[in-house]
C-alpha cells in the first residue's frame, strides 16, 4: 500500500493576537496510507485541528512539506486538486451547508470543480443514497437534526469523489443518536467505498473503531499504533488528559487487583468475551 | 414565535404559474409594469384585468392574499388618491361645498389608483408564486449576459444565496440568546421605546459576535469544496423554456400590443 498522505517535519507556527509566537505543530511527520482508517486524538489545542487543516491545503507549513497523493501542499497549482482530493468536514454542521436546498449543497462541490450538469445529478442521487439521505433530497438544511446535516456535509464531500475524507470534530456538536449515525456512516464510507478515513475526535468510544490511533499533545504525535496498543497505555494517556474506554480502565484496575485479564480489552463484547474465559 | 416569520411570501403551489421559468416570470413582471405607464385612459386596464385576473385564477392563489399584499401600500395609494383628488385643477363639481373638486381630478385620482394597485398586485404575483432560491437562479441567469460589463452576477447570488440559507439559522440563534438573557433578568418588553432599544444591546452584540463566527467558518468550508468564484462554475439545475414559458411569453406579448394600440 502506498501513502495518500505524508507529512513530514511539519512545523507550523502563527502570531497570536498578544504578539506571541505559537508553534501549534511542532515537527510532525506521519504517512497515512490508502484506505486507512486513522483517528487524532488530542485535547483541546493538542495541534490536531492544525494538523488535518495541513492535509486539506487550508494552512501551509512553515516548515517541511505535506505531499497529497505525491503533490505538494506549497504549490498553488495543486490547491484544488488536493481539496478534491482530500475532502474535508467541519465540527459545526451548520456553518458549512451553503444551500437552501439538500441536493443543491451537495451539488456545490461538483459545481465548483466544474462538472457537467447530468453527470452532477448522478453524483448527487448517488452520494446521498451512500448516507441514506435520499428522502430528504428536496428538503430544507434547517429543518434537519444535527447528524442529518453532518451526513449532508459528507454527502457534499462524497460529491466530490474524494480519495481521502478528513474530518474534524464531526460529531463534537451532535446527541448521542447523532453521533451514531455519522460514526456508521464514517465506517461504511471506508469498509465500503474504501475512502481513507482521518479522523479527529476526543471521542475514545469513537477512536476505538480506528484502524489507527494517532495520539497529539502539544503539537506532537507523542504516541501511535492500533487501539490496542495506544489504550493499553492507561497512565501515559491520563498524563496527557485523556480518558480511555470504560472497560478498558475496568481491565487496568482488574489486573491491578491480581485478576489474569489482558489490558488491550476495548469494548463491552471483548469484555464480556474474557471474563467468560476467567472461569 | 420568532419561528413564524417567514422569507419573502412565497406560497407554495404546483399550478402553471408556479411551475414557469423564474426567468420568464421575472421578465414578463418588468414589461407588465413597464406597459402599465403607457396606459392612457381607463379602457385598457380592462385588459389588464383581465391578464391579471387570469394570472391570479390560473396561480390558484385567493383575492384575500392579494389584498393583504396590497395593504402596507394603503397609505401610499390613499395619499394619491386625496393629492390628485384635491390638487388637479379644472372644473369645479358643485355639491362639495367648499371642498376643491373637480371632474379632471377624480378622473385622475381614479385612473392613478388603478395604475398603483396594478403594479403593486403584478409586483407580488411574481414573488407569491416564486420561491426565493428559484428567484434567485433567475436574476442570475438573467444578469448573466451583462457580466461583460462588470456586473457581478455569480456573486449577487451566492450572497443571496447565503442570507437566504443563514436567516433560519440567525433567527434561531436569537431566540437563543433572547432566552438565555431573559433567564438572566432581561427585560425586552416593557419600557418605552429608547428603554426598550437598549435592552436590545445584550442581545445584539453576541448575535453579531456569532455571525461573524460563522461567516469565517462558512468561508473555510466553501473554500474547502473548491469553491472559487463564479468563474468555470457549472450549476447542476439548468434552466430550460417549455412550451408553458413559450405561451406565457406570448400572452404578455399580447397584452403589450393590445395597449399599444389603444394609443
Amino acid at each position: 500500500m502506498t501513502s495518500i498522505i505524508s507529512a513530514q517535519n511539519v512545523v507550523f507556527e502563527y502570531i497570536s493576537h498578544d504578539d506571541n509566537k505559537v508553534t501549534a505543530l511542532d515537527n510532525v511527520s506521519q504517512e497515512i496510507k490508502k484506505g486507512e482508517f486513522v483517528a487524532v486524538l488530542g485535547h483541546n489545542g493538542s495541534g490536531k485541528s492544525t494538523l488535518a487543516k495541513h492535509f486539506n491545503a487550508l494552512l501551509l507549513p512553515s516548515k517541511g512539506t505535506v505531499y497529497i497523493k505525491g503533490m505538494d501542499t506549497r504549490n498553488e497549482e495543486n490547491t484544488w486538486n488536493i481539496r478534491q482530493t482530500a475532502g474535508m468536514v467541519f465540527q459545526n454542521p451548520d456553518n458549512q451547508i451553503v444551500a437552501t436546498v439538500v441536493e443543491e449543497d451537495v451539488a456545490f462541490g461538483p459545481e465548483n470543480l466544474g462538472v457537467e450538469p447530468h453527470e452532477i445529478r448522478k453524483r448527487v442521487d448517488e452520494a446521498l443514497k451512500t448516507v441514506g439521505m435520499q428522502d430528504y433530497a428536496k428538503d430544507a438544511p434547517h429543518y434537519l437534526s444535527g447528524g442529518q446535516k453532518q451526513r449532508i456535509s459528507i454527502a457534499g464531500v462524497l460529491a466530490m469523489k474524494p480519495e481521502c475524507m478528513i474530518l474534524d470534530e464531526p460529531t463534537a456538536m451532535l446527541d448521542p443518536s447523532g453521533r451514531k449515525e455519522v460514526m456508521e456512516t464514517i465506517k461504511r464510507l471506508n469498509k465500503e467505498e474504501g475512502i481513507t478515513i482521518i479522523l479527529i475526535t476526543h471521542f475514545m468510544d469513537e477512536a476505538v473503531q480506528a484502524d489507527r490511533v494517532v495520539v497529539m499533545q502539544r503539537g506532537n504525535a507523542i504516541m501511535q499504533g492500533t487501539p490496542k496498543q495506544v489504550f493499553a497505555e492507561i497512565d501515559k494517556l491520563k498524563s496527557v488528559g485523556l480518558d480511555v474506554p470504560q472497560v478498558t480502565e475496568l481491565c487496568a484496575r482488574l489486573h491491578k487487583e491480581g485478576i489474569d485479564i489482558p489490558l488491550d480489552v476495548l469494548t463491552v463484547e471483548e469484555m464480556v468475551v474474557e471474563l467468560c474465559r476467567l472461569k | 414565535m420568532i419561528k413564524d416569520i417567514t422569507i419573502g411570501q412565497y406560497m407554495p403551489g404546483e399550478t402553471s404559474i408556479h411551475r414557469l421559468d423564474p426567468r420568464i416570470k421575472i421578465l414578463a413582471t418588468i414589461v407588465y409594469i413597464s406597459i402599465l405607464f403607457f396606459i392612457k385612459g381607463f379602457f385598457p386596464y380592462l385588459y389588464v384585468l383581465g391578464y391579471l385576473g387570469m394570472v391570479i385564477w390560473l396561480s390558484e392563489i385567493s383575492p384575500k392574499t392579494i389584498l393583504k399584499s396590497l395593504k402596507p401600500l394603503a397609505v401610499i395609494i390613499l395619499l394619491t388618491l386625496v393629492f390628485n383628488i384635491f390638487m388637479t385643477p379644472g372644473e369645479k363639481l358643485p355639491g362639495f361645498g367648499f371642498l376643491p373638486i373637480t371632474k379632471e381630478g377624480l378622473y385622475q385620482a381614479g385612473y392613478m389608483g388603478l395604475r398603483l394597485m396594478f403594479l403593486i398586485t403584478g409586483a407580488s404575483l411574481l414573488t407569491l408564486t416564486t420561491s426565493p432560491i428559484a428567484l434567485t437562479d433567475g436574476i442570475e441567469k438573467l444578469l448573466n449576459p451583462f457580466k461583460k460589463i462588470g456586473v457581478p452576477a455569480h456573486e449577487l447570488a451566492m450572497m443571496m444565496t447565503i442570507a437566504l440559507r443563514f436567516i433560519p439559522t440567525l433567527l434561531d440563534e436569537t431566540d437563543k440568546i433572547m432566552k438565555a438573557q431573559m433567564a438572566r433578568g432581561a427585560d425586552f418588553e416593557s419600557g418605552n421605546l429608547f428603554s426598550r432599544a437598549k435592552a436590545m444591546i445584550p442581545l445584539l452584540v453576541p448575535l453579531f459576535i456569532s455571525a461573524f463566527r460563522r461567516a469565517e467558518e462558512l468561508a473555510l468550508a466553501i473554500e474547502a469544496r473548491c469553491y472559487r468564484g463564479g468563474e468555470n462554475r457549472t450549476r447542476m439545475k439548468q434552466l430550460k423554456l417549455k412550451g408553458i414559458d413559450y405561451s406565457a411569453s406570448l400572452i404578455t406579448l399580447l397584452l403589450c400590443v393590445a395597449i399599444i394600440f389603444t394609443r
